[in-house]
């Protein structure tokens, strides 16, 4: 029985998934352009950082504590910035990595490089309907970089593309994303007493450290639960 | 030394910079996935990790909610009931963008 399997038809059914998602990333990505532009960055280093970085939230924070000239220490500070933004990655891959077991170590290294929120999102509601395709985590992940890369192109050049994202709604594309997810991922009331004590763990963690520590704090304490259910 | 400081206050400084994201950034990516194939999965492993990804969406989502006032709140409600019904995440993403557009079109 294999367990999972790595597919062309798998990479090109996670592209599809990403459709519903385009349009927040699109103007979520213009957005960030535009804020580099204005930043002082030059076209290429926004470019670079959309395509190296590709992680929205730590590069508009990145934007906060960007520098006109660079220190070694501001050099160290912008990472742990990023590092602690991103963190909660650590724990999106760990949640995975049974299913990327049998990767071969050349195939998974590229693989983690596109892991996202969304790709991880639409590949682990995959995964909860049977699906076993490695590829789809994959071709999610590039259909989303490709659009993240290009959309921060007009950002840059022509400002934002929704000049009021925010009466749309569109600041809260993920979270709503997010939420919807909820759907799939249950599985009755015992499986989602954890869930339980994420939030309650996020919501105490969000009203007294400031930052996305809450995320992290709330999501380990929603997994200590789940472990030592009976 | 004052060389190499000129050097990272020049030119080169922005693209260390991103350098030094994209590094940050992959640890973050690969680190839990280079981790937990360096332990041995137990039953009691097992279960944390099934609770996992539910806790991860749940511990960023209720505080954006509470965060965001009622607008937010009201969208993920939308979405969560949009896709209870339909079962497709357009339609959870519409009723949830609907939802808030409306409720600060309303002046919240």
């Amino acid at each position: 029985m294999a367990s999972s399997r790595f597919t062309l038809q798998g990479c090109l059914y996670g592209a599809r998934l990403t459709l519903p998602l385009m349009p927040g990333l699109v103007v979520f990505a213009s957005a960030f352009g535009t804020a580099a532009q204005q930043r002082g960055l030059s076209f290429e280093q926004a470019l670079a950082m959309s395509a190296f970085v590709y992680a929205g939230a730590s590069q508009m924070v990145a934007l906060e504590v960007w520098q006109a000239a660079w220190t070694p220490g501001t050099i160290l500070g912008i990472a742990a910035v990023t590092g602690v933004v991103n963190s909660r990655m650590v724990l999106a891959g760990a949640s995975i990595q049974p299913w990327l077991r049998d990767e071969p170590p050349g195939r998974l290294a590229a693989n983690l490089f596109f892991l996202t929120d969304a790709n991880w999102l639409l590949a682990t509601r995959y995964r909860e309907e049977g699906g076993r395709d490695v590829g789809v985590l994959f071709g999610a992940g590039i259909a989303l970089w490709v659009l993240w890369v290009l959309s921060t192109v007009p950002g840059y050049l022509a400002g934002a593309l929704v000049s009021e994202p925010r009466r749309f709604g569109l600041d809260l594309v993920m979270p709503i994303f997010f939420s919807a997810m909820l759907v799939p991922l249950w599985r009755g009331r015992r499986a989602a007493w954890p869930w339980a004590v994420a939030g309650a763990v996020a919501l105490a963690v969000q009203a007294l450290v400031p930052g996305y520590a809450f995320i992290v704090a709330g999501a380990l304490a929603g997994a200590v639960a789940g472990a030592f259910q009976e | 030394m004052s060389t190499l400081r000129d050097w990272i206050a020049g030119p080169a400084g922005p693209y260390l910079a991103i350098l030094a994201m994209t590094v940050a950034t992959y640890l973050c990516r690969a680190g839990g996935v280079v981790v937990m194939s360096r332990m041995r999965i137990t039953p009691r492993l097992e279960r944390g990790l099934r609770a996992l990804p539910g806790s991860i969406v749940v511990a960023t989502v209720l505080p954006l909610a509470v965060q965001g006032g009622l607008p937010a709140a009201l969208g993920l409600v939308a979405a969560l009931a949009a896709m209870a019904w339909l079962r497709t995440e357009l339609a959870a993403l519409a009723a949830g963008l609907v939802a808030v557009s409306l409720v600060r079109a309303a002046g919240f």
